[in-house]
C-alpha cells in the first residue's frame, strides 16, 4: 500500500465507522450470546466425555502409545510423512520453524491494497491449501497405526520357516516398545537408543542376546522374557539379527 | 452535579424515560425516593473514583466507540477465544488447590481431584475440553482475520502480537498435557522433548531447561508446572491487553465487501 492508498483506507474506514452502532451495547451483546455458548460447549464436553486418566507413569514400561493431543497431529504427522532420516530435523524443527516465519511475517509481505478474499486469488488459494493440509494431516495422525507397527519386509533369501520366524520376532519387539526408544526402518523413536535397522550387520546374534539381557541403562531388561517365554525371546534375536 | 454523562450513543430503550405529564402524583413516593438515592450514590461513589483516576474517559473510549457498519458475527471470534482463555484461568485456580507437582504425588493428586474431590471430574473436563475449545476458536479467529484482509494496514502489529499469542496457546497444551503424570502425557511428553533436543544451536539447551536436566527428573514436573502456570499464562494476559488496546485504538475492520454509503449531504450536493 502506498500512501494514498493508505489514506484512501483510512478515509473509508471513518466513514463506515461512523455509520456504525457504539460497541456497547451491540457489539457486547453478541459478544456474550457467543461466550454463553462456549460455556456452554465446554460444560457439555465436561459432562459427556469426562476427563479419564490413565494408568500412572512408569519409565521402565516397554508398552505405551506416545501420542500427543489431536490439534498437535498435524506437526506429529510431518515425522512420518517426511521419512528419510536426513531429513528428519528439516520435519521436526525447519518446515515448522519456516512456516511459522511466514505466518508472523504475512502482512509484511502482503502488502497490496485488497481485502475481498475474491480478489486476492494467491492468499484466498494459499489459506485454503494450508487448511487443507492441516485438515489432511490431521487426519492421518488420527487413523495412524499405534506405534507398535514395524514395516519391516523379510529378506528375500530367507526360507519359508525362518520368514516365519522373522514375523513372530518382528511382533514381539513391535510389542514390547522398542521403537519408543530405537528406529526400525521407518519405525519408531530415533533416540535416545541407536538406530537398529542395521543392528544384524554390526553385532552378532549372541551380542544381541545378551544386550537384551544386560542391557546399559535406560533400557529395560528382557531376561525375564527370556526365563519366561524363550521361543519368543529367541525369535526376537534372529529378527533382529536379520536386520541387515 | 455529576461528571459522568451519559454519551450519546446509548440505544433509546436503555435511557431513563422522563415522567409524562399526568404519571405520578406530583410528590415521590418512598420506592421513588429509594431509587433516586441509590442512583445518587452509585453516582457519587464513581464520581469519587473518577476524581481519583480519570477512568471514566477510558472506560467510555472502550465501551462506545464505534464498530463499522456491516459487523457480523464472525467478529465474535476473538472475544470468545478470550472468553475460552478466561474459563481455563478459573478452572485452572480450582485444580492448582488440589494439585501436586511432585513426581511422586501428581498422579495420586490428579486421581483424587478426579475421584474424590467434590465435582473434581467435572472441573478437570472443563480445563482438558476449555483447551480444545480455544485452540479450535483460536484458529477460527486467526482464519477470519486472515481472510478478511484485517491483518493489513494499519493492523500488522496486531496480526504479529496473534501469532505469537497462538505460539504461547500452544505452549500451555504442552506443558499440560504432561501434567496429570499418567502413561499417556509422560510418553509423548518425552517425545515432544526429543524433537525439541533435535533443534539446531538452541535446540538440545532447551531440552535440558525443560527437563531441567539431561535427564527427564525430580523437577521436571515443577518447571513444567511453573511454566504453565505461571509464565505462560501471565505473558498471555499481558498480550491479551496490547491486542485489545491495539483493536480499540485502530477499531475492528469492517467485512471488505461493505462499502460506505456516501454522507447524505454529498449526495444532494452532487445533484
Ligand atoms: C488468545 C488469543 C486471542 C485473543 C483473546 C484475541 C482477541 C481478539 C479480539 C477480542 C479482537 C476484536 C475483533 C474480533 O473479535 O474479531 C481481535 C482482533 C484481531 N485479532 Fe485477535 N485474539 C487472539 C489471537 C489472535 C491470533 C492468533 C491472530 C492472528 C494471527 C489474531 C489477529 C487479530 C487481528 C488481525 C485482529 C484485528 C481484526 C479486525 O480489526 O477486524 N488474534 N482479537
Amino acid at each position: 500500500m502506498n500512501q494514498r492508498e493508505k489514506e484512501q483506507y483510512l478515509r473509508e474506514y471513518s466513514v463506515l465507522k461512523a455509520q456504525g452502532k457504539p460497541f456497547f451495547p451491540y457489539a457486547v451483546a453478541k459478544d456474550s450470546v457467543m461466550a454463553f455458548l462456549v460455556l456452554v460447549a465446554i460444560i457439555a464436553m465436561s459432562l459427556v466425555l469426562g476427563a479419564e486418566l490413565g494408568p500412572k507413569a512408569d519409565p521402565t514400561t516397554t508398552t505405551y502409545t506416545p501420542r500427543p493431543e489431536w490439534y498437535f497431529f498435524f506437526l506429529f504427522e510431518l515425522l512420518r510423512v517426511i521419512k528419510p532420516a536426513e531429513l528428519t530435523q528439516a520435519a521436526t524443527i525447519g518446515i515448522p520453524t519456516l512456516c511459522l516465519i511466514l505466518l508472523i511475517m504475512l502482512p509484511f509481505y502482503d502488502r497490496g491494497p485488497e481485502r475481498r478474499p475474491e480478489r486476492r486469488p494467491i492468499a484466498t488459494t494459499a489459506g485454503i491449501i494450508t487448511i487443507v493440509a492441516m485438515a489432511y494431516l490431521t487426519y492421518l495422525g488420527a487413523s495412524a497405526g499405534s506405534p507398535t507397527d514395524i514395516e519391516m519386509k523379510a529378506p528375500s533369501d530367507l526360507d519359508r520357516q525362518a520368514v516365519a520366524q522373522f514375523d513372530q520376532g518382528k511382533l514381539v519387539a513391535a510389542q514390547s516398545g522398542c521403537l519408543a526408544c530405537h528406529k526400525i526402518g521407518h519405525n519408531g523413536n530415533d533416540g535416545p537408543g541407536p538406530e537398529l535397522s542395521e543392528v544384524g550387520a554390526r553385532l552378532p546374534r549372541e551380542a544381541i542376546a545378551r544386550t537384551l539381557e544386560n542391557p546399559t541403562a535406560p533400557m529395560p531388561s528382557y531376561a525375564a522374557l527370556r526365563r519366561d517365554e524363550p521361543e519368543q525371546f529367541d525369535a526376537m534375536v534372529e529378527f533382529l539379527s536379520q536386520l541387515r | 452535579m455529576p461528571k459522568l454523562k451519559l454519551p450519546n450513543p446509548i440505544p433509546d430503550q436503555l435511557r431513563p424515560r422522563p415522567q409524562r405529564p399526568g404519571e405520578g402524583n406530583g410528590r415521590k413516593s418512598t420506592k421513588d425516593v429509594v431509587i433516586e438515592s441509590g442512583r445518587d450514590a452509585g453516582i457519587s461513589v464513581v464520581d469519587w473514583v473518577d476524581e481519583r483516576t480519570s477512568l471514566s474517559g477510558a472506560a467510555r473510549w472502550t465501551m462506545f466507540r464505534k464498530v463499522p457498519k456491516g459487523t457480523n458475527w464472525f467478529y465474535t471470534l476473538g472475544s470468545a477465544t478470550m472468553f475460552a482463555f478466561l474459563s481455563q484461568a478459573v478452572t485452572g485456580v480450582f485444580l492448582a488447590m488440589y494439585y501436586d507437582p511432585s513426581p511422586t504425588r501428581a498422579y495420586e493428586s490428579t486421581r483424587h481431584i478426579t475421584n474424590e474431590v467434590f465435582l473434581g471430574e467435572f472441573v478437570r473436563g472443563m480445563h482438558k475440553w476449555g483447551a480444545t475449545v480455544m485452540m479450535v476458536l483460536i484458529f477460527l479467529h486467526m482464519g477470519r482475520t486472515f481472510f478478511f484482509g484485517a491483518y493489513k494496514y494499519p493492523r500488522e502489529l496486531n496480526w504479529v502480537v496473534g501469532v505469537v499469542l497462538l505460539v504461547l496457546t500452544m505452549i500451555m497444551s504442552l506443558t499440560g498435557y504432561l501434567l496429570p503424570f499418567d502413561q499417556r502425557s509422560f510418553w509423548a511428553t518425552i517425545v515432544a522433548d526429543n524433537i525439541n533436543g533435535t533443534g539446531p544451536f538452541l535446540g538440545p539447551y532447551l531440552a535440558d531447561f525443560l527437563r531441567a536436566g539431561p535427564e527427564f527428573g525430580a523437577t521436571t514436573l515443577a518447571r513444567f508446572y511453573s511454566i504453565h502456570m505461571l509464565l505462560v499464562p501471565g505473558a498471555i494476559a499481558a498480550l491479551i491487553g496490547v491486542h485489545l488496546y491495539l483493536v480499540a485504538k485502530l477499531g475492528t475492520t469492517a467485512p471488505p465487501w461493505v462499502k460506505a454509503e456516501e454522507p447524505e449531504q454529498l449526495r444532494t450536493e452532487k445533484v
